[in-house]
């Protein structure tokens, strides 16, 4: 009686924990290890989303093609966020509660990853974020890092090349004007533009902001022109950048130097569009197809592969902004997980923040509150442009790398107007 | 900073402005003005049309003006289809005022979407040979850009008035936004009538499209920048008057380039719609109207 009474003891014991063994969620070799993010694929910052997109998805079917993470093929569940940061919160909410995903990056920008901190803070995520400019600097959450190569001084990293060398030139260029969109991204370019004309001892002839429904930009430029400043900088979003330069042409404004933060000069359907329109223009970027940067190994692979899928996809043809970068994030994040052998949030975040990583963009490594420990903003200058041809900025030489020198491909030619001929 | 060459170089600039902002209005003028449709998905017909020119210029170096003329009696058609299901499924059942705004931003976003879904999501800009190019007369500058949308806003102004003053149809159309009923007791069918009214409204759209691309580059959501002028004007000129929505259009941006010329373009905007709300204030019914 007892044997048989222990026999079902012992049989009741293992059938629990055989059920319970079934109920608890175990990894398996087939489950996907999920990564969540939302992305602009609709709105204002959408030409951007889609590219990124595109890219993260070529990242997912890479690594799959090598048999996954950890052995486990990667998933990608995304949302669209509408260029609206009210629709952040709820989307990873939605992906971290129902969708249960394993990794989080943000979406594309400034205005998007915001609303993410909160949140990745609380739930104490490790946080990719995919060209912001300084949102970690009030927060200082340890676990944040972001791809774009500003800097430990995101503020002045988009404007400090194109200062430095208007400082270079002989004579140096005195006065300086500053015009930008009421938006978040100009509003922080002209800040640290500000601090910038300070450090470089030039005179501020004109200092103004402009609403991004503006149409009209002539009376802007010969606001400016009336100025006669050595240098303007302009923080544009792409149809004020268009819309300046438009005017700059119209209006006969040539200082010594123009440019310095328009965002959209370097997407394919403008550069096409505007043509030697662009010639002399110095501007901020983060990649140029220039040697020093189609030789890092991978890049050319990635390019390759993206521009086949982008028409299809109806996404910017070269891709030569944001998808390296988008690509890059991703890479980071995959290594990490290679290399701590699991998703510990802490410890990927941990190893990241400790290890510098090969990628398609060169070598990255963070340091102060997530950027790249060493600033690597390009300060390019459009030269030699004729006609519209796409197939002219397929290789080196139309956006020719002034700014960092370890990256320099090419002269600035200086005056503006000597580049204009 | 003042100099009187900046003044008559910001009055110019306005005047041109504005007469872009004319064609781009006088479709909602026509349809929100005379017929009483909040049509809010007019913006994004301007975009279709902003599209339209781009394709015909990259796929075939067709000018974009000249395409924005062509396509009107696509737009008109499809104004006309648009109104018919408005008309059959909200304004005859008489749940016109809301859930037929609801209708219009409906068209909006599928217009937006269905925009993205085949030309993506990047900016598309057209080339024409005045495009960039500018000139100069008595110390005043002159860009093409802006004077080619300028000339053709006040000539559809002028084209629509005289549609609407010296034509069956365009009296048919007056009469129809002051007395269906009586209208009706003439023989005239007003359901046709606001077709082709509706009609006419979203062909000009075509032409405004063209001249939007012409000036500056457009993504699918470029519209969302246009609804709060294109109301504003029309209000501001007078429900109704066509020749009021060139005035107010003209006023608005004049105003825009003098405040951008002189005080910092960040009070372009707030200063406009200040001036629209004291106009209102004195006003009520616009400049010119009834």
């Amino acid at each position: 009686m007892t044997r048989t009474r222990a026999l079902i003891a012992v049989t009741l014991a293992t059938l629990v924990v055989v059920a319970a063994a079934a109920l608890v969620p175990v990894a398996r070799a087939a489950d996907p290890i999920k990564l969540g993010f939302g992305m602009a694929l609709t709105g204002g910052l959408s030409a951007n989303g889609k590219p990124a997109l595109l890219a993260v998805e070529i990242w997912k079917d890479d690594v799959n093609k090598k048999g996954g993470l950890l052995g486990r093929p990667v998933q990608l569940i995304y949302y669209d966020d509408q260029t609206n940061p009210s629709t952040v919160p709820g989307i990873y909410t939605k992906l971290l509660d129902v969708d249960k995903v394993d990794l989080v990056i943000s979406g594309y920008g400034t205005n998007l990853i915001a609303p993410l901190m909160p949140i990745a803070m609380e739930r104490k995520l490790t946080v990719m974020g995919m060209f912001g400019l300084a949102n970690n600097e009030k927060y200082q959450y340890p676990n944040y890092f972001q791809i774009q190569p500003a800097g430990p001084d995101p503020q002045t990293s988009t404007a400090i090349g194109f200062f430095e060398l208007a400082a270079r030139q002989n004579p140096k260029p005195q006065t300086v004007a500053i015009v930008g969109a009421d938006a978040e991204y100009p509003q922080n370019a002209l800040v640290g533009a500000r601090e910038l004309i300070k450090r470089y001892g030039l005179k501020t002839v004109y200092d103004k902001t402009y609403p991004p429904s503006t149409v009209d930009y002539t009376p802007i430029v010969r606001a400016i022109k009336a100025t006669n400043p050595d240098i303007v900088f302009v923080a544009s979003y792409p149809p004020d950048s268009v819309g300046m330069l438009r005017a700059a042409h119209e209006v006969g404004l040539q200082p010594k130097i123009f440019g310095g933060g328009m965002v959209g000069l370097m997407f394919t359907t403008v550069m096409t569009s505007m043509g030697s329109m662009l010639n002399g223009v110095v501007n901020y970027d983060f990649w140029a197809p220039e040697p020093p940067f189609l030789a890092i190994p991978g890049i050319k692979e990635f390019l390759k592969e993206y521009q086949a899928r982008a028409e299809k996809a109806g996404v910017d043809p070269l891709g030569y902004y944001l998808p390296p970068y988008s690509y890059a994030l991703v890479q980071v994040l995959g290594q990490a997980v290679e290399a701590t052998k699991g998703l510990d949030q802490q410890k990927i975040a941990d190893h990241i923040r400790a290890t510098e990583f090969n990628t398609i963009v060169g070598k990255v490594k963070f340091g102060k509150n997530g950027e790249w420990a060493k600033g690597r903003t390009l300060m390019v200058q459009y030269q030699k442009i004729s006609g519209n041809s796409i197939d002219q900025f397929r290789g080196p030489g139309k956006k020719v790398v002034l700014y960092p020198d370890e990256f320099k491909s090419g002269n600035l030619i200086y005056p503006y107007a000597a580049a204009l001929k | 900073m003042f100099s009187w060459d900046l003044l008559a170089n910001a009055v110019v600039a306005g005047v041109l402005l504005g007469g872009f902002y004319a064609a781009v209005s006088l479709g909602i003028g026509l349809i929100f003005g005379l017929l009483d449709i909040a049509n809010i998905a007019q913006p994004a017909f301007v975009i279709l049309g902003a599209y339209a020119a781009y394709v015909m210029n990259s796929a075939y170096g067709l000018d974009p003006i000249l395409t924005g003329i062509a396509f009107t009696p696509v737009f008109y058609v499809l104004g006309a289809v648009v109104y018919r299901i408005y008309y059959g499924s909200f304004e005859r059942r008489g749940e016109e005022s809301l859930r037929g705004l609801v209708f219009f931003f409906g068209i909006l976003f599928i217009m937006e979407v269905s925009l993205s879904l085949k030309f993506g999501v990047d900016y598309r800009l057209v080339q024409a040979g005045y495009i960039g190019k500018s000139f100069e007369l008595a110390g005043v500058g002159v860009s093409f850009r802006y004077l080619v949308p300028c000339v053709v806003g006040v000539a559809m102004t002028a084209a629509l008035y005289l549609f609407l003053g010296r034509t069956f149809y365009g009296r048919a159309i007056m009469a129809v936004s002051q007395d269906q009923a009586a209208l009706r007791l003439m023989g005239a069918n007003p359901v046709q009538i606001k077709t082709i009214a509706f009609g006419v409204g979203i062909a000009a759209a075509s032409l405004a499209g063209a001249l939007l691309i012409t000036i500056a580059p457009v993504i699918p959501s470029t519209d969302r920048d246009y609804i709060g002028r294109m109301f504003a004007i029309t209000v501001l000129g007078g429900m109704g008057s066509i020749g009021g929505t060139l005035v107010a259009a003209i006023i608005l941006g004049v105003i825009e380039s003098l405040m951008a010329t002189f005080f910092g373009p960040s009070w372009s905007l707030a200063v406009s719609f200040g001036i629209l709300l004291a106009a209102l204030a004195v006003r009520p019914a616009g400049l010119f109207g009834r």
